[in-house]
Parts: structure tokens; sequence; C-alpha cells
């Protein structure tokens, strides 16, 4: 049976099992690796995407109830011209990634903050950031968000200051 | 210092002759062997000139021009460094290249760095030479290499290992600061005969050759086909530290921008025509088999073509991931439990103390004589008996390996520590000969140890499942699968006691230990105290332990600092001084203690039922002291307010990379102390995924961390495990100064709760 959806502002028409979670559907059907499999129970947040502006765990999402909506994922979030998000242009400049594997997730999941906050404060960061990244970026993630809502102020660049947070 | 095993060697210069020493390991003999007959590494590397012709064969691609395999210049002045180390997220591609590229004087927008195919002719010298030279740092890894790979070693010192904090130590400065600094003289002989100029008046800067006087230049691209034809030097002048342009300079990561728009490419994400994906449910007991299973529940699922039987796991492979993973689950295998259904974490742990009362002990290191110390008039004894849990990697990227079988070769695809010895994995697996194996390294998603072949059963069940398919199959395993077929950081326990003299001082101290392997050569002693015994007492659970980022410095940091803690109650002293006055005056170590106490302002009123706990330990070459300012939140769980980290490792190669690294093991240690932890029950793991197996998030992370770095001078330490080990004992013992409670069993979870 084939789905119809809209990824990344292109409709797409899927022949997969309804069943299947939207994140095997975007890796395996449509080929955009950039979303992540982590654990496959919405637990860490490596496969999250924007659905209709929703940030979505989409390991936990069958095929079957994204049927007409609009799926933005990593790849997406550029601008035509290939001019990258803002917010992941601050990731760059705050040197967030390590491994970098949760990355596509951390960002999907910060770009949902600061469209639905404008300026998150550190406690709504604490409260929405909930992806989990095994390397300990989570410092580098916060400065990045502040930075990229205009907040750089109160986080040192670490290009600037090797020693972050140095008094 | 007691004992502490590292020889004050220099691994700076390729001359260097080895010297002989007592302790090392017995194969390292035999590495040693090969050097001696080599006289050095570094020699029997660079004369080799078949495995130079091997490497042009492999990396030249018409108008570019290798060197030394590890370097290849193009004529449009690209620069392509390979690396023979992995990169899974330490930024040791950029390392590599920064201390290249500088010694080379090349324009650092022009170098790319690539992963070294995995082939004898990119195999790494040097850092079998660095092993060999501080043997503190890795004899889990040299220990647990396959007699093949050992075999090669006799012959010509191929190692691709990364671990041990050991590429920067050893083979960027053995290595890629050499090749780049023979390339660029090769590159000035070149232009001196081009100009008829003596290669005296010649300079180097941004890729080009300058004679300043005529105001001539040549640019590298346009120099590599001669140069790359002349006769290099093995040992070349390095610059010195003053004119570094790169190294110590915080450069950007090259991996970095195909890590935030969804481009770079991990092995689980490799896709291939006409290739299938699989997934396997291994025996839940290790050590267990499979007994049967009905094959035709899966088969009925739509998608899924096959179901492979192992001699210990099912395995189905179908066109998608989703359709395996439904045929996987469609079926009720029947798997043996090995005699270890009665095993259980309690059971494990009784069993150890019990050892560790009763037992002979395996091996003791130490100086001096404990027992007279014990037994003098006026000591006061202190004891304390510890214990952690088994832990798991988590790494965010589960295990995916894809293996094609065609006309006699397997071919392997993903993201491995060790590419040379993942082909003998799997030539053994798959009955093949070693040079019918090809491996293409890809990125990984993770690693903390746990993607060493040796403890990667993923390679067997590749070579084994791709040879009865006619296309190639990507193996994947669930998260499930991940958590409870680990090598984890194994569970231990310990009992320590120590005495102290009239004057506060610690006279003797002994630690009685129980777990599988020896913690000795890599746990580094830094106290100095007049009698010290270590004992190792061998136990082995059916689990199958492996190293886990910092390796054995986790759970001795977390056991000595613990200790140390409780004997400076015990003296009636400060945590911080009474660690200051057992430091040698002058030593590295006392500095960064210092400078961690004063950073953190050690000493400074603090709220009630608010506490600072401090912990220090040398791993890998590398000294860190740690800070950690922590409170009990309602739950009774920790909540860690901010930490602090000073870190000597010589010199930093990159410091905004190694401050990543330092605050990203320091966070990871805070987890593990927090949460982790793998159970058995019925000999199988209890834990399955991330909500059982609980990681530290965001929130619960310092938002600050204050990193600071000695620029020592001293002899390159690692840094992608060193900031872990004294993470966790400062938590612990930030929480005995709010609360009062000394929590020596992991994880701490809710322990502290008033």
């Amino acid at each position: 049976m084939a789905i119809d959806l809209k990824v990344n502002g292109k409709p797409v028409s899927v022949e997969a099992e309804a069943d299947t979670p939207l994140l095997w559907v975007l890796r395996e059907e449509l080929e955009l690796t950039g979303t992540k499999f982590g654990c496959g129970i919405a637990a860490c947040g490596a496969c999250s995407v924007h659905v209709d502006g929703e940030l979505t765990r989409s390991c936990s999402v069958p095929l079957a109830d994204i049927a007409g909506k609009s799926v933005t994922t990593i790849e997406g979030l550029k601008s035509a011209d290939g001019t990258l998000h803002a917010v992941q242009q601050a990731w760059i400049e705050a040197q967030v990634p390590q491994c970098g594997y949760c990355q596509s997730g951390q960002i999907m999941a910060a770009v949902a903050l600061i469209e639905r906050t404008g300026s998150p404060s550190d406690e709504q960061i604490d409260e929405t950031m909930t992806n989990i990244c095994r390397c300990g970026t989570y410092p580098r993630i916060r400065k990045a968000i502040l930075a990229a809502t205009g907040k750089a102020a109160a986080a040192s660049a670490p290009a600037a200051a090797p020693a972050m947070g140095e008094a | 210092m007691a004992d502490n095993p590292n020889p004050d060697m220099d691994v700076m210069e390729p001359a260097t002759p080895v010297k002989k020493k007592r302790g090392i390991v017995r194969r390292a003999f035999l590495v040693g062997g090969a050097l001696l007959v080599g006289g050095g590494v570094f020699g029997v590397y660079w004369s080799d000139r078949s495995a130079n012709a091997r490497a042009k064969a492999l990396t030249e691609t018409g108008n570019d021009h290798n060197f030394l395999s590890w370097m290849k210049i193009a004529e449009d002045d690209t620069v392509t460094v390979y690396s023979p180390h992995i990169d899974f997220g330490q930024g040791t591609h950029t390392a590599m290249g920064q201390m290249l590229a500088d010694e080379l004087d090349a324009d650092w927008s022009k170098v790319k760095v690539e992963q070294a195919p995995a082939d004898l002719s990119f195999a790494n010298a040097a850092l079998g030479r660095g092993f060999l030279l501080s043997d503190s740092s890795m004899p889990g890894v040299i220990n647990a290499l396959p007699n093949a790979v050992m075999a090669m070693l006799a012959r010509s010192m191929p190692l691709q290992i990364t671990g041990g904090s050991s590429a920067v130590r050893f083979t960027g400065q053995v290595g890629m600061r050499v090749v780049g600094a023979s390339g660029r003289l090769a590159l000035i002989e070149e232009a001196a005969d081009r100009l008829g100029v003596p290669a005296s008046e010649l300079t180097t800067a941004d890729s080009k050759v300058v004679h300043a006087k005529s105001g001539k230049s040549l640019r590298y691209g346009e120099l590599a086909a001669g140069a790359a034809e002349r006769s290099l030097t093995g040992s070349p002048e390095l610059k010195s530290a003053k004119d570094y342009k790169l190294i110590g300079k915080p450069v950007p990561r090259i991996d970095i921008p195909s890590k935030v728009d969804g481009s770079a490419k991990y092995g689980i994400d490799l896709v291939l025509p006409d290739m299938r994906v699989a997934t396997i449910a291994a025996a839940p007991v290790r050590g267990g088999k499979l007994v049967s299973v009905d094959e035709k529940p899966a088969l009925a699922v739509a998608g899924v073509e096959k179901v492979i039987k192992l001699d210990d796991a099912v395995v189905v492979v179908a066109k998608r991931y989703w359709q395996a993973l439904k045929g996987l689950q469609a079926l009720t295998p029947k798997f043996s439990d090995g005699g270890h259904g009665n095993l259980t974490s309690e059971t494990i742990h009784a069993a150890q103390v019990k050892l560790c009362q009763t037992g002979e002990p395996e091996g003791e290191a130490g100086d001096g004589d404990v027992d007279a110390a014990f037994g003098a008039p006026g000591a006061k004894l202190v004891t304390a008996d510890y214990r952690v849990p088994f832990l798991h990697h988590a790494m965010m990227e589960p295990f995916a390996l894809t293996g094609h079988y065609k006309n006699g070769k397997l071919t392997l695809w993903g993201g491995l520590q060790d590419p040379l010895t993942t082909r003998d994995r799997a030539a053994k697996a798959s009955g093949l000969d070693i040079d019918d194996i090809v491996f293409n390294p890809m990125i990984m998603g993770g690693g903390f140890g746990r993607r060493f072949p040796n403890v990667t059963e993923i390679i067997d069940q590749v070579a084994v499942i791709a040879k009865q398919v006619p296309y190639p199959v990507k193996l994947v395993w669930s998260r499930e699968e991940e958590v409870r077929h680990g090598t984890y950081r194994p569970q231990s326990s310990s009992q320590f006691k120590a005495s102290l003299g009239n004057d506060g001082r610690i006279t003797g101290w002994r630690a009685d230990y129980v777990q599988s392997d020896t913690a000795e050569g890599e746990v580094t002693f830094i106290y100095d105290i007049p009698a010290v015994s270590r004992r190792h007492f061998k136990y082995q659970s059916n689990q199958n332990d492996g190293p886990w980022r910092s390796v054995n410095s986790t759970q001795f940091g977390f056991y000595n600092e613990s200790f140390m803690d409780e004997l400076a109650k015990a003296a009636g002293e400060d945590p911080y001084q009474f660690r200051r006055k057992h430091l040698a005056e002058g030593s590295r170590h006392r500095a960064v203690l210092d400078m961690v106490a004063k950073r953190s302002g050690w000493g400074t009123p603090l709220p009630e039922g608010t506490g600072r706990g401090i912990a220090i330990v040398e791993s890998f070459g590398t000294i860190v002291a740690e800070v950690v300012e922590a409170t009990v939140k309602e739950d009774g769980r920790p909540k860690v307010l901010k930490a602090w980290a000073v870190v000597d490792c010589g010199t930093t190669v990159n410091p905004l990379n190694a401050e990543a690294q330092i605050a990203g093991g320091l966070i990871m240690g805070l987890s593990s102390a927090i949460g982790e932890e793998i159970t058995i029950d019925k000999g199988a793991v209890v834990q399955g995924n991330f909500n059982d197996y609980e990681l530290i998030k965001l929130a619960d992370a310092p938002p600050q961390i204050d990193v600071h770095f000695i620029e020592s001078g001293a002899k390159i330490g690692g840094i992608g495990e060193p900031g872990l080990p004294p993470a966790t004992p400062a938590l612990a013992n930030a929480l005995y100064a709010a609360t009062g409670k000394r929590i020596r069993t992991l994880p701490l979870r809710d322990q502290a709760k008033a």
C-alpha cells in the first residue's frame, strides 16, 4: 500500500507496511540516513524530526500516522540555497559534536525549542533537551542554543576561551 | 611516587633506542624483539619500500603523489593525511592532521584527513613503539591481540589500534610529525634544484617554498611529483614548541560540518545495491547455545527472506530492518543457559567477597612491608569495602556491520577500533585467508572500548552470515541486543585497609580487589606511602569483561580516591590538604591538585546541604584533578552544580578539542556514578534499553565545567580517557561533604537521601 506524505518540502509516495516506523521509512525507503536509530523506544531522541512542525521521535510513530503530513529531517533544515540553519551554524561555532551520532536529533530538538519559545531559558533547555549524548557534549549544546538565540554573550565561545567558564 | 610504572623515557625522538625494563608483559617482549631486530621501529617502517609502493597504489589517483604512506600531496596543493587511527568522536583525525601539517608548513585550509585503508602499508609502527616505551598504558589492548596479528607484528609492527589514548601520544609524535617534517625537506630539495639556489636560502610557509632573495616561490603541488621520488630522511629535525603554527592551537574539527547536516555516513548508514538487512538475538545467558527454533513464524513476515541459525544465536534476514525485527520477534527460540542459570549480581558479589577473604591472590604489586606498618605501635587502622557494577558502553550507534561474500573474498564495512585485527577475526570466523578479507572502516557513533575487535562478536556473526547469502547483508543489532550482550566494565569488589601514623601520614596501604583481569600495569598509584600492597584476586563470571572508557582507572579512581577521603576524615584533615601532603613536593601531581583547589575556591563557604568533593587520578600518562560541587535533590539523587578539572597532559595539541574530551569524560564519569548499572539475574542481563539503563541527560550535567590545562611540557599524555576517573569519586566525596553519608557501592542513585 502506498502512503503519501511530504518530506523536506517534497511530496513522496512510500511503499511500506503501515506499521513501519517513520524512522525506517526515512532511512531505508528514502535513504535519508541523517536521522539516526538509537533505541527504538523513543527514549534517546537520536531519531528526532519535525512532523507538521512538532518535534517527534520518529522511531515510535508508524507510517500510517504520517499519511498526508509534512516531515522535516536534518537534511531539510538548510535553506534552498544551501545556507545552514542558524542552529546548525551555532553548532559548528560552538564545536558541539564529538562522535556526532546523536547530533541530528539534538539539533532538531533545539530548533523546535527555539521555534516554540523564541529565546529559551536555562530551565526550558533543561526540560526540553532530553536527548541522550553519550559523549557528554551537553555544556556545548546549551552554549550553542543560547548563542543561536542571541544569548552568546552569556556563554563564552570556546574558540576564544579553551577553558570553558573560565573565571 | 611509590609505584609509578611510567619509565622516564622520551618518545619524541624516532631514533631513541628501545630500553629494557622490568615488569613488561610477555607478549610485549615479542614486540620488543621485533623492534630490536629492526633497530628502531621507524627504521623498519621507513625502509619498507614494498609497503610504500603498496600505499602509493592504494591512494594515488593520477594528479597526486604519496609520501611515506601517510601523506599525499596533489598538484592542486591539497594535502591528504591518512590516519591509521579511527576517529570515533575524540578528534584524532584533526589532531593527526594538525601535527603533520605543522611540520610540513602546509596551508591548513588545503589539508584533508582520511581514514587509512585497512592495509599493512598503513600500519602504525609508532603505536607499538610508544606502547613499549611506556607499557603502563595499554597492556590490555596488546595482550588481547590475536596470534596472527602478533605474528604480523613480528614481521613489521603493523598496528592500527585506536585505544589507550594513544593516537596523539605515539602516532602523532613519532609518526605524523616525522612524515610532515621529512616531506618538507624533500620539497625544499626539489625546489632548490628547480630554482638553482642553495636549499639553505629557502623557507616554507602556507604550502609554498619561498626564495626570499629572488622573490620566487614554488607551490607544494608543483613540487610534489619530484619531491615524492626523493630519498627521505627518517630522522628530520622537528620544530620546537615556539614555532608551532597548528599544534597547540584551537583548530576547528574537520569532521564537524558533516555531523551537523546529516551527511556523515556511519557504519549503520551504509546502503549498497541489493543489500539486505539482518538482525539477531543471541542466547540471553552468555555462554548459552541455540537449542532449537521454528523458523516458520519469521518466514511468514512480509519481507523476511531467511532465518540463519548460529551456534548461540538466531538471525533473520529481510529486505528492511523493520521486517527483520518483526520476523525475529515472531520467533520463540530455545537457548541453553550454559550452566549459568543461577547466577545473579548478588551471587557474583558474594563469591567475590569470599574470594577476597579466603582465596589466594593471583598477583601482588607494591613495595614495603604493609603488615609491619599495620602492626606498628600507635598505628590507627582504617578499613573500607567498595563495590562497582557492570557498566555498559552505550555507544549511541548500535553495532552495524555489512558483509559481502563474493568470488571467495569477504568485504566488510563498518566502524571498528582496529581494522587489521578486524580482518584477522573475520578470517578466522569465515575460514578465509586474511588476504581475502577487505575491511572498509567507517565513522563510528561512539565506541568507548566496545569496538575493539577482540570483544566484538558481530565480526564473527557477519562473517558467517555473509557466506550464506548471495548479496551484501548489513547486520544491525537492536538496542536491546546491544545492552544485553555487552562486554562490560567488570563488576568488581575491593577491600581497603590502611594505617595512619601519629603525624597523620599514611604508613601502610593495602588494596585487595576482585575482578577478572589485573589492573597492574595500567593503574598508576600516585601517593607517596612507604608501604603499599595491591593484591589481585581473579574472578570470572559468565560475562565478557571488556575495556570501558579509561578501563581499570574508572573503578580504581573510585576506590582509591574514596578511600583517601575516608583516611583524611580519620586523620581529621581537610581532603585536599591530606592528599597534598602525600604528593611529592614540586611534583606535577601536586601542581595539578593545587590548581584545582585554587580554581574551585576550595575551602570557601558553601550553602547548607551543598558539598565539594575532590579527586586526582593519573591515567594514560595524564594527571587530572577534579572538584565537584553537589547537593541532594528532593528525590535523594545527586544534583551536580558545578565541576572543575585541571589537566596536565604535557602539551595540548588542540585545546578546543582537549577541553571537550575532558568535559565529556567528566560527564560520563558522573553518569556512571549516578545511575548506570547492569545487573544479572538467572545468568542474563536484566536491563534492555535506555529506559532501564540510565544515562545522564543535559538537565543533570553541570551547566558549567571549568577545564584548565597546565602546559608542563612533559611527555604528551592521553586526553580521551583521563577526564573520566576522578569524576565519580569527586561526586561521592561531595555527597559525603554535603550529607555525611559515605557511599561505597555504585551507582549512587538515591543513597544520599536524608
